[in-house]
């Protein structure tokens, strides 16, 4: 099998830090890491390749720096690791990875099974994976809490997904795409042997010109989102106490609350 | 001069930490409480490869270096001593010494077991009446054409009713002090070999601690390690691999009672202010922040040592020494930062300030390696060339 692995390098959501002021969280110089979910989806790749046989490679979409995503991915045990960066993808929206990703994916060629987290941690709209599916055209079964059964002679895959009150059993052909959830698997920790690989292997980085874009249809100027920072509202509220005994007290309450129009 | 971590390095110390956070943290305290051993981790351990983690991959080792050695001591020693005390053990008193001293069979035979963690093993040299002073040893073996046969006891050992292998030193001649001492490769389940373990420890509660009894136990000339009289060697020796792990535990304990009472001193207020805002508070955070950063590079530099293949003994013993010492330091004022919770074992800094008391005692109290530094000063100690040296660090022979 042919296994593609979604990976997103994000920052370490529990050693952010708080601006002055306190309404900022930021970032900025704080470790990073690969995407809890995905670690989820690395495991259910590497397990779907040990079962299976074949090949995982892990696909990233980030800044130079998300190589070290893919180092921890291939000491995890995936066979290959490609970094897809190019300045001119930067702030790029999910739509827009999404676009970016599937031509990366047409790059790497046959495939039979993408994998990829329920959400990133940081943008958490769970929505890029879901989207490089509708444009691949390839069935999609989002928020999967256990492979049933992988079928790659007959080409089908069986996937129990985890909904609110529910559990849902859907049966797709192949290739497909699958969104996991943290109930499907433990996700192992990278072996010193898979260290050893990953710090030694070098890590193709691709860039518009390698996936034939064009620089204008990627990154923040091709993106329809726009982000915006709304503090709440301040809200203001007074106490009063009512003084005098219970039955004065309660009186005086009700005719507070009719003054005020809330009764 | 570089004091960076190679991306191998970073690598490790992520992958150790994240082990230490989600694997041993959890279930520690309910250990070190009831005083039982975490046999659950050592496959978890094993299958990380950290049981031979810098034996050669021909043994079946990881083929990792010595600095990776000390990131998973510290990794390890971050969320208790006990977990790693038993890497100390295993691998610092008795895997490497194999690699060291051991015959090419030897090491065929004995170093993959040990390296996938098939076979646990321990140390024993400290005895009753004979601690520091291993000359007084009374443990003796009588050597019977091809066998030896070996009685004695031993004291305080690590892991000793949990290992399967044991390298044990008795004196095969009365005469001749330290150079009548010789180094044996024992087995459980070998006739006349009982262990035991002692209860009541003040700290490492979740490590096992105990006894080795040998009577009349027959040792084929096959598990002699070294020649005979070469035990005081090939002992102190194991001592310089030990130690390390040691000093690196403890700068990994240092830098855990460092975060916990940071996050404490944000968090708690007195007076209408955080604590970490009072300046004594300050200076206590200073002095371990100090201690952390001071240990960490003696580790660094013993682990370089260890990789150019150097002779570390004299450093090995300074980073040791200064460690250990801090980490009791360090502990402590973990336990003064957090107040009257710091003294309960709802926090974990009280658990730490009871392990950090084992290891200014064990591996030589910091005493005598007050009178080794001295010693070197006056040049009244000289590290002579070993028969068999630790080879330097190759990462062609180590991992192919």
């Amino acid at each position: 099998m042919n296994i593609i692995a979604l990976v997103k390098q994000t920052p370490d959501t529990a050693q952010l830090s708080a601006s002055m002021d306190g309404l900022r969280l930021s970032a900025e110089g704080g470790p990073r890491i690969v995407n809890p979910w995905d670690e989820y989806t690395l495991e259910t790749a590497i397990q779907a390749r040990e079962e299976h046989g074949g090949k995982v490679t892990a696909l990233c979409l980030g800044p130079p720096e998300a190589a070290d995503a893919l180092k921890t991915a291939l000491a995890m045990g995936v066979d290959e690791a490609i970094l897809v960066s190019d300045p001119a993808m930067a702030d790029s929206d999910s739509l827009t990875s999404a676009r970016i990703l599937v031509a990366a994916i047409r790059k790497i060629g046959r495939f039979d099974l993408i994998v990829g987290g329920r959400a990133a941690i940081d943008g958490n709209t769970a929505a890029t994976a879901v989207q490089v599916a509708a444009l691949l055209g390839v069935p999609l079964i989002s928020y999967v809490a256990d492979i049933g059964s992988l079928d790659p002679e007959h080409r089908t895959i069986s996937a129990v997904r985890l909904l609110e009150k529910a559990r849902e059993t859907v049966t797709s052909r192949l290739p497909a795409l699958i969104t996991v959830v943290k109930e499907i698997n433990e996700p192992r920790y990278p072996s010193l042997i898979g260290i050893r690989k990953a710090a030694r292997a070098s890590i193709p980085v691709w860039g518009c010109n390698d996936l034939e874009l064009d620089a204008s249809t990627v990154g923040a100027g091709a993106s329809g989102v726009d982000w915006k920072t709304e503090l709440p509202t301040t809200r203001e509220a007074n106490v009063e106490m009512i003084d005098g005994g219970p039955e004065d007290a309660a009186r005086t309450l009700v005719d507070r609350l009719m003054e005020e129009k809330v009764i | 001069m570089d004091f960076e971590l190679s991306e191998e390095h970073q690598m490790v110390e992520r992958m150790v930490y994240d082990f230490a956070r989600n694997e041993i943290l959890p279930s520690i305290r309910e250990h070190d409480r009831n005083g039982t051993f975490p046999h659950e981790l050592l496959p978890k351990m094993a299958a990380q490869g950290f049981m031979g983690i810098c034996l050669p991959a021909k043994y079946d080792g990881a083929g990792m270096d010595f600095i990776s050695l000390g990131l998973l001591s510290e990794g390890l020693e971050w969320a208790d001593s006990s977990v790693r005390e038993t890497i100390a053990v295993h691998l610092g008193l008795h895997a490497l010494p194999i690699f060291q001293w051991g015959t090419e069979e030897q090491k065929e035979r004995f170093l993959p077991p040990l390296a996938t963690g098939e076979n646990i093993a321990c140390f024993g040299l400290t005895e009753p009446g004979a601690g520091s002073d291993v000359a007084a040893m009374t443990s003796r073996a009588r050597k019977e054409g091809d066998t030896y046969v070996v009685s004695g006891e031993k004291m305080w050992i690590t892991l000793s009713d949990v290992a399967d292998r044991f390298l044990v030193f008795a004196k095969t001649s009365q005469e001749e002090g330290t150079r009548g001492i010789t180094a044996f490769l024992l087995e459980r389940g070998w006739e006349g070999l009982t262990t035991g373990t002692i209860k009541g420890k003040m700290g490492v509660r979740a490590s096992n601690t105990g006894w080795i009894n040998m009577d009349g136990v027959p040792v084929p000339e096959t598990h002699r390690l070294g020649e005979e009289g070469e035990g005081f060697k090939i002992a102190m020796s194991c001592l310089d691999n030990a130690r390390y792990t040691v000093a690196a535990g403890a700068v990994g304990l240092m830098k855990y009672c460092l975060e916990a009472s940071v996050s404490y001193a944000r968090q708690r207020r007195t007076f209408g202010q955080a604590i970490g805002d009072h300046q004594l508070v300050k200076q206590l955070i200073a002095q371990m922040k100090q201690r952390v950063d001071l240990g960490e590079l003696a580790v660094r530099k013993v682990g370089w040592l260890k990789n150019q293949g150097r002779r570390n003994t004299r450093e090995t013993s300074m980073a040791k020494w200064y460690c250990t010492e801090s980490a009791f330091a360090t502990a402590s004022d973990a336990v003064q930062v957090h107040g009257a919770y710091g003294y309960s074992d709802e926090y974990d800094v009280e658990r730490h300030l009871r392990n950090s008391k084992s290891a200014v005692i064990y591996e030589g109290t910091s005493q005598i390696h007050q009178l080794m530094q001295a010693d070197y000063v006056f040049g009244n100690r000289v590290d002579r060339p070993l028969r068999c040296e630790m080879p330097a660090y190759d990462p062609d022979y180590w991992q192919n």
